[in-house]
């Protein structure tokens, strides 16, 4: 029944040196669906494909702002994300009352990895399940970060996390030049070109599953939802995934995700 | 009335017999600082085009006596600021080697490229002393902070009861009094500090060093002095980089004292009318 002897907690490495609890604390981003973060030289991007879980209910919120100058996008667990970001909130809120400055990004997110790493070390807790985009921007200029559970973080010029994520990565990767040096409005459509990759074939960007943040030098982090995203979705044209067919290992990855 | 507090709200004596009072603290309450021990005086600062200049006499008095002469009121924090400290020397001590020594240790550490800057230690040093006044246990001092921030100059103040406010002259204890009025002479308003030198600027508070020794009877003629600026820098990309850079005069004695008008005052001392 069981896969292995060495995934009963996140403590006990297997004879190969893994952490199984941690990997499948991975898998759990996965199964959420896409987000994307992107940066130029003046402006971090968010963009996420929201989900709901029937047709008749809400869709569940992939963006969060953590402060003026701050906002992450979760992929997996929304309920960890909250944990998290309520932390974040916490630790900006802190910042400003007791040194009056908004708390600087790499900060932040070391602080949220040294909480998830703690939870890979101690017998009886859980990895969080929750994978972040962590976008801001801060006297050393914008960033963009990934927070994974395992306690990692990296900064990215370009991320994307969640189900299919790799067609988007593939998108920023291809158009990563451009968009490094481009204009805000570039950066969000470039953002949501990467986001309709990520597409299945027959889904397409809408008002209510679309969502956007921009945060940039002397700009306070906006968040666009709802209506709002309309007009993005009215410059992006084309709101179906450009790729032609899907390529076999895209295909392969996506048949163990429930879309 | 029994003064003695242990026996308040306790049977009487002459009534009960003797309390066995032997699980009682047999020390008086805990009491807090009431009034400052050894302290330092005035500490005088100005905002000039360019930067801030600030000084302090290096007294460390045991009320009227002149106990310690070679006590530095002033202290770098960081990279971008001085603090300057009037009032009890062991709290101004207390709160460099306590907390702001460690709370610098702590931001270099990151090596993030961040650093606490003027404005950001001046809120922590205001939250701290409101924090300690609140309790009852005042920190007993008066602080300048002066630097450089957000591409200007940076000059406030916050004192024992966490008090803050913000000019571009400014004095701590009977320079307060004295500096301040002196220096509004040339620095009427924010205005104005664009159109004052770091020469002007460090003449006058050198001539408010010397008027505070004149008149102030906790003070010394050797003091040091701290000039704030900004300079351009260029890295190894070639780019131009501003950095902060503070220069030190220590152990400076007045100079071209003149005690002329000592002759004219009347009213007190050793002549008679």
């Amino acid at each position: 029944m069981f896969r292995n002897n060495y995934d009963n907690d996140s403590v006990t490495f297997s004879p190969q040196g893994r952490i199984f609890q941690v990997e499948y604390a991975l898998e759990a981003i996965k199964q959420g669906s896409v987000a994307v973060g992107l940066v130029s030289k003046t402006h971090a991007v968010l963009v996420a494909l929201k989900r709901n879980a029937e047709e008749l209910g809400s869709y569940q919120k992939k963006i969060i702002g953590i402060d003026t100058h701050l906002g992450v996008a979760l992929a997996g667990l929304a309920p960890d994300a909250r944990v998290l970001s309520n932390f974040m909130r916490q630790q900006s809120m802190s910042s400003r009352l007791l040194y009056s400055r908004p708390v600087p990004i790499s900060r932040v997110v070391n602080a949220i990895a040294d909480k998830a790493q703690v939870n890979t070390q101690h017998y009886g807790r859980r990895p969080y399940g929750v994978g972040l985009l962590v976008a801001g921007v801060d006297e050393t200029g914008p960033h963009l970060w990934e927070f994974q559970p395992s306690g990692m973080v990296l900064e990215y010029k370009g991320a994307a996390i969640g189900a299919r994520s790799q067609s988007a990565r593939t998108y920023l990767e291809r158009a990563f030049e451009e968009f490094v040096d481009s204009s805000r409005e570039e950066l969000v459509l470039h953002g949501l070109k990467a986001l309709r990759d990520s597409l299945a074939q027959d889904k397409e960007l809408t008002v209510a599953n679309t969502t956007v943040s921009v945060v940039g030098i002397g700009e306070n982090f906006k968040l666009y939802d709802g209506d709002e995203v309309g007009e993005w979705l009215e410059k992006l044209g084309n709101v179906q995934s450009s790729r032609g067919g899907r390529t076999g290992e895209e295909a392969a990855e996506s048949m163990d995700t429930s879309e | 009335m029994n003064h003695f507090p242990e026996a308040w709200g306790r049977p009487r004596n002459d009534v009960y017999g003797v309390y066995d009072a032997s699980h009682l603290q047999s020390s008086m309450p805990n009491q807090h600082t009431q009034s400052p021990i050894v302290t330092g005086t005035s500490v005088v600062a100005l905002k000039f085009n360019g930067g801030v200049v600030i000084a302090a006499d290096n007294l460390a008095s045991y009320g009227s006596l002149a106990r310690f002469t070679d006590i530095e009121r002033l202290k770098q924090v960081g990279t971008h600021t001085i603090v300057g400290a009037g009032g009890d020397i062991s709290d101004m001590q207390y709160l460099h080697e306590k907390l702001l020594d460690p709370l610098i240790i702590k931001e270099e550490y990151q090596n993030d490229g961040h650093h606490l800057r003027a404005s950001h230690i001046y809120r922590y040093l205001s939250k701290v002393l409101y924090h300690r006044r609140s309790k009852f246990n005042p920190l007993w001092n008066t602080l300048l902070v002066a630097g450089w921030d957000d591409g200007k100059p940076f000059l406030a103040s916050a004192d024992l009861l966490g008090t803050t406010f913000s000019a571009p002259a400014l004095s701590t204890g009977y320079g307060a009094q004295l500096a301040v009025p002196l220096l509004r002479r040339i620095c009427p308003d924010e205005a104005a500090v664009e159109n004052i030198t770091r020469e002007q600027a460090v003449a006058a508070v050198e001539e408010c060093m010397k008027v505070l020794f004149y008149r102030d009877a906790r003070s010394l003629s050797k003091y040091s002095l701290a000039i704030i600026t900004r300079e351009d820098v260029e890295s190894a990309e070639g780019e131009t980089k501003e950095r902060v850079n503070i220069e030190w005069k220590k152990d400076i004695e007045l100079q071209n004292q003149s005690w002329k008008f000592a002759e004219g005052i009347r009213g007190y001392g050793a002549q008679v009318v």
